[in-house]
């Protein structure tokens, strides 16, 4: 069903908005490039969100980052994922030719459209990536009401 | 011509073999590499690749990095922020690199990847005797 969402139309102008202020306004994925640049006045991690009936779905990209290390707090309807990569120890007399990757702390919250039940949340983290599984409250599903022929 | 390793600047006169790979989209790793007297160690971000079809291989001097990585989210997207495609990047390497002897380990989205030297290449101490 294509419904046209003024709410979330309006949710996703004010992010667009917010990202070209942060100096990000151009491509389709304007955050392409390394993890925690040492400059950057976007937000990290990097997010993709999706969602179904009963469920919100957060895949966050975490490189290089411990899972054991990462903070996933939920207040009311706000998720916040922080955590910190590690700085690469110098090793003695070492030659940098490259030097690409970025480190240090990073938080971020989320506020979330729908309210989420806080025990049936689920994470895990596959390859870099963490995968999060929100299910929606129960009064945040959508409900189908019969109606009664009279 | 791949960039070079130990080289900093990115030669564009140089036709690349990485800018011939026109159809298909793929994104270019970032990467560490650091140089001690033992040798290279090249760090790369390649966040949602399996280990299992990674693939690190070195040819005629040209190391590539190379590994699928794909993601399908369920349900309807809210909003993207980033994407997963191949990841693909090469490099040439010195051949005072003893590339038979590297090795690769990856974890939590972090390759890493060890290339010691070859003998030859490492650094001698000479005594120098005052007579």
């Amino acid at each position: 069903m294509a419904s046209w969402d003024v709410m979330r139309e309006l949710d996703n102008l004010k992010r667009e908005i917010d990202e070209a202020f942060r100096g990000g306004g151009y491509g389709r994925f304007p955050h392409e490039g390394p993890f925690l640049p040492p400059l950057t006045a976007r937000r990290f991690p990097l997010v993709d969100v999706s969602e179904d009936e009963g469920s919100l779905y957060v895949d966050v990209l975490v490189p290089g980052v411990d899972p054991a290390g990462i903070d996933l707090t939920l207040v009311r309807n706000t998720i916040t994922i922080s955590g910190e990569r590690k700085p690469f120890a110098p090793q003695e007399g070492q030659i940098v030719h490259r030097s690409e990757l970025g480190s240090g702390k990073f938080s971020r919250t989320l506020d979330l459209s729908v309210d989420v039940d806080s025990n049936k949340i689920k994470a895990h983290c596959k390859d870099g990536i963490m995968h999060i599984v929100l299910g929606k409250a129960q009064h945040a599903k959508p409900k189908k009401i019969e109606i009664k022929q009279s | 011509m791949a960039d070079k390793i130990t080289q900093r600047n990115d030669d564009k006169h140089v036709q690349n073999r990485e800018e011939t790979r026109s159809g298909e989209h793929y994104i270019r790793p970032a990467v560490n590499i650091i140089e001690t007297e033992y040798g290279l160690t090249l760090t790369a971000d390649i966040p949602g690749a399996a280990k299992e079809k990674l693939e690190v291989k070195v040819e005629k001097g040209i190391l590539t990095i190379s590994a699928p990585a794909a993601r399908t989210m369920p349900g309807k997207p809210v909003f993207k922020e980033f994407e997963t495609a191949p990841y693909y990047r090469q490099f040439s390497i010195p051949e005072v690199l003893d590339h038979e002897k590297a090795e690769a380990d990856y974890a939590n989205g972090l390759l890493t990847l060890k290339i010691p030297k070859a003998k030859a290449a490492k650094p001698r101490k000479i005594e120098i005797k005052v007579g």
